[in-house]
């Protein structure tokens, strides 16, 4: 049971129960959708850039597991107001985090997204908690695409 | 099917807490736990002697199949033969001639679309599935109409994930060349009255293609009592090897039908003017086959005969009646697939709960089921479900599995309410 609260610490099952930032844009400068096809999993992330390529709003819908809606929903917190290159550190800081990589931290705040590190014990369970930061990273450099963990 | 026949002599019980100990896999802890082993719809394990037999094939008698001279050979292809008798008695087919062997139902069935269906289906035809068919019965067929221009049509079912039987008449017509129904479904557990539809299908004019991969293991199954055309199954969820399958078909029929493979075995004759076709089964056999999964498939047919299917079918369903009375008792548990004639699998969700997280959690207490939209995806549409988690069971499940199912069951709802 131990482990097991490690992957659904309280946060997780908060952010799951009430996911912050979860709703559409209608005039979103960014989207892309995210599809699980193993478990049929989908979300859409939508993104809102200032002139200054900043992230001004970021929201997703969908539904998903635990781990992928509590994690699309701390992606949002992290994300506002941060540049695109950061938003690619956050990506890159993300994946090794999840898979249990050598996380590079410089000048990233990761503590929100520490309480997601317990999926490196469930590998089937990593796609989970990358999907939505796959579609961001999508949304951003390829725009309008559809994106999967295959 | 599932049901053994009422009025005959009395069913012997089946001891599965014996039974266990035939199979090696089961004894083992899985995250600190006992494993219980409920995911057999995915795949069933092997018992000892299924392990054995391949294990004695390959240190005593392996060599290619109908090409030596040589004792060796003689006796692979002899074990590999009587392996085709064996499996042409489990379903009762006419002869050996309509039993192929092939890599498992989903090869089985893409043999009937691109050989049957490619000869024989017309831009103006229809072919007719239902609604609960796995992806194996769906794409073959979308396949075809792709290449041939014909039409797929859809038999709708009900809430509970029964095939309607009136609508079903009414999507049948002249047009019609194939109907592909799955005899159990593998999602919802259905058992559709293959006979009656068949009956229909006929009187129509169409061929019936059958999906008998969840219906082989868990009771009697008769291809000549069923009235079908193509009966395709598999091993591996027949307590037997993966990458040995097997199409039934009638022999008039795949007389016909032209090869679908070319190789060796499949042929007669072969010059550079052209080639003529072994009789059948080879015509359908292209390679060498899987022939120690054959050997192993015939060994867990042996095994499942020793045990019974009338007893098999019975156990299942006071291991099914078990499960869905304590589903019911079970606050935020909706069972998905309450057909009035089911197999032993309950398809379920917890509300609050996504079948992943379920998955998750179940496995942390050594309970494995399967969870996803189970290669049904149109089924996980009709329910507006994304996904399910899945208890399947077989043999060698009791009353204790279920008990550690629900266990796991209430540890899920306890993490989630906090």
């Amino acid at each position: 049971m131990n482990e097991l609260r490690q992957l659904y610490q309280e946060v997780i099952l908060d952010h799951n129960r009430n996911p912050r930032n979860f709703g559409r844009l209608e005039q979103p400068t960014h989207q892309a959708q995210g599809i699980n096809p193993l478990c049929g999993d989908e979300l859409t992330v939508y993104l809102m850039l200032d002139k200054d390529d900043r992230i001004e709003t970021v929201c997703f819908e969908g539904r998903g597991c635990a781990i992928s809606t509590a994690s699309a929903s701390l992606m949002t917190e992290t994300l506002k107001g941060v540049s695109v290159a950061e938003a690619d550190a956050y990506f890159d800081a993300f994946h090794a985090l999840a898979t249990g990589a050598a996380v590079p931290t410089a000048g990233l705040e990761l503590s929100k997204l520490e309480v997601l590190s317990g999926v490196q014990e469930y590998p089937s369970r990593v796609k989970c908690a990358t999907l939505a930061w796959h579609a961001v990273h999508s949304a951003l450099h390829n725009r309008g695409t559809k994106v999967t963990t295959e | 099917m599932m049901n053994p026949a009422a009025g005959l002599e009395p069913v012997a019980a089946l001891d599965a807490a014996a039974l266990r100990r035939d199979f090696p896999i089961l004894h083992q802890q899985i995250n600190g736990h006992p494993l219980v082993y409920l995911d057999n719809g995915a795949t069933t394990q092997k018992p000892a002697s299924v392990i054995d037999a391949v294990a004695e094939f390959y240190h005593h008698d392996n060599a290619n199949v109908h090409r030596g001279v040589h004792l060796l050979s003689q006796r692979a292809s002899d074990r590999f033969d009587s392996a085709r008798e064996q499996v042409r008695s489990l379903i009762n087919a006419a002869s050996t001639a309509e039993v192929i062997f092939t890599r498992g139902t989903t090869e089985a069935i893409n043999l009937v679309a691109q050989s049957y269906g490619r000869s024989t289906v017309k831009s103006t035809d229809e072919i007719l599935v239902s609604a609960m068919e796995h992806h194996a019965n769906i794409v073959p067929w979308q396949l075809l109409c792709e290449e041939t221009g014909a039409t797929l049509r859809v038999a709708p079912m009900n809430d509970s994930g029964e095939l309607l039987t009136d609508a079903f008449t009414e999507l049948l017509s002249e047009k019609t060349r194939i109907v592909a129904l799955t005899h159990v479904s593998n999602a919802l557990g259905t058992v559709n009255p293959v006979r009656t539809f068949a009956r229909l299908a006929h009187a129509a004019g169409a061929v019936v293609v059958v999906d008998g991969a969840q219906s082989v293991a868990h009771g009697p199954v008769d291809v000549q009592q069923l009235e079908c055309d193509f009966f395709a199954f598999s091993g591996h969820k027949l307590y037997g090897p993966t990458g040995i399958g097997v199409l039934y078909g009638r022999e008039a029929l795949l007389e016909d039908m032209p090869p679908w493979q070319g190789g060796g075995d499949m042929i007669r004759t072969v010059s550079f003017e052209g080639s003529t076709w072994n009789t059948l089964p080879h015509k359908f056999e292209a390679g060498t086959p899987h022939i120690a999964g054959a050997v192993g498939l015939s060994a867990a047919i042996d095994y499942l005969n020793g045990i019974g299917f009338d007893a098999i079918a019975a156990h299942e369903q006071a291991l099914l009646g078990c499960a869905t009375e304590k589903a019911k008792s079970q606050a935020g548990m909706r069972i998905i697939g309450n057909a009035s004639d089911k197999a032993a699998i309950v398809s379920f969700e917890l509300e609050g709960i996504h079948p992943h997280d379920v998955g998750t959690i179940l496995d942390s207490a050594g309970v494995t089921i399967r969870t996803g939209h189970h290669c049904a995806m149109p089924v996980m549409q009709f329910f507006g479900v994304p996904a399910t988690a899945r208890a399947s069971f077989g043999l060698y499940n009791t009353t204790d599995d279920i008990d550690a199912l629900f266990v796991a069951i209430d540890k899920a709802q306890a993490l989630f309410a906090r």
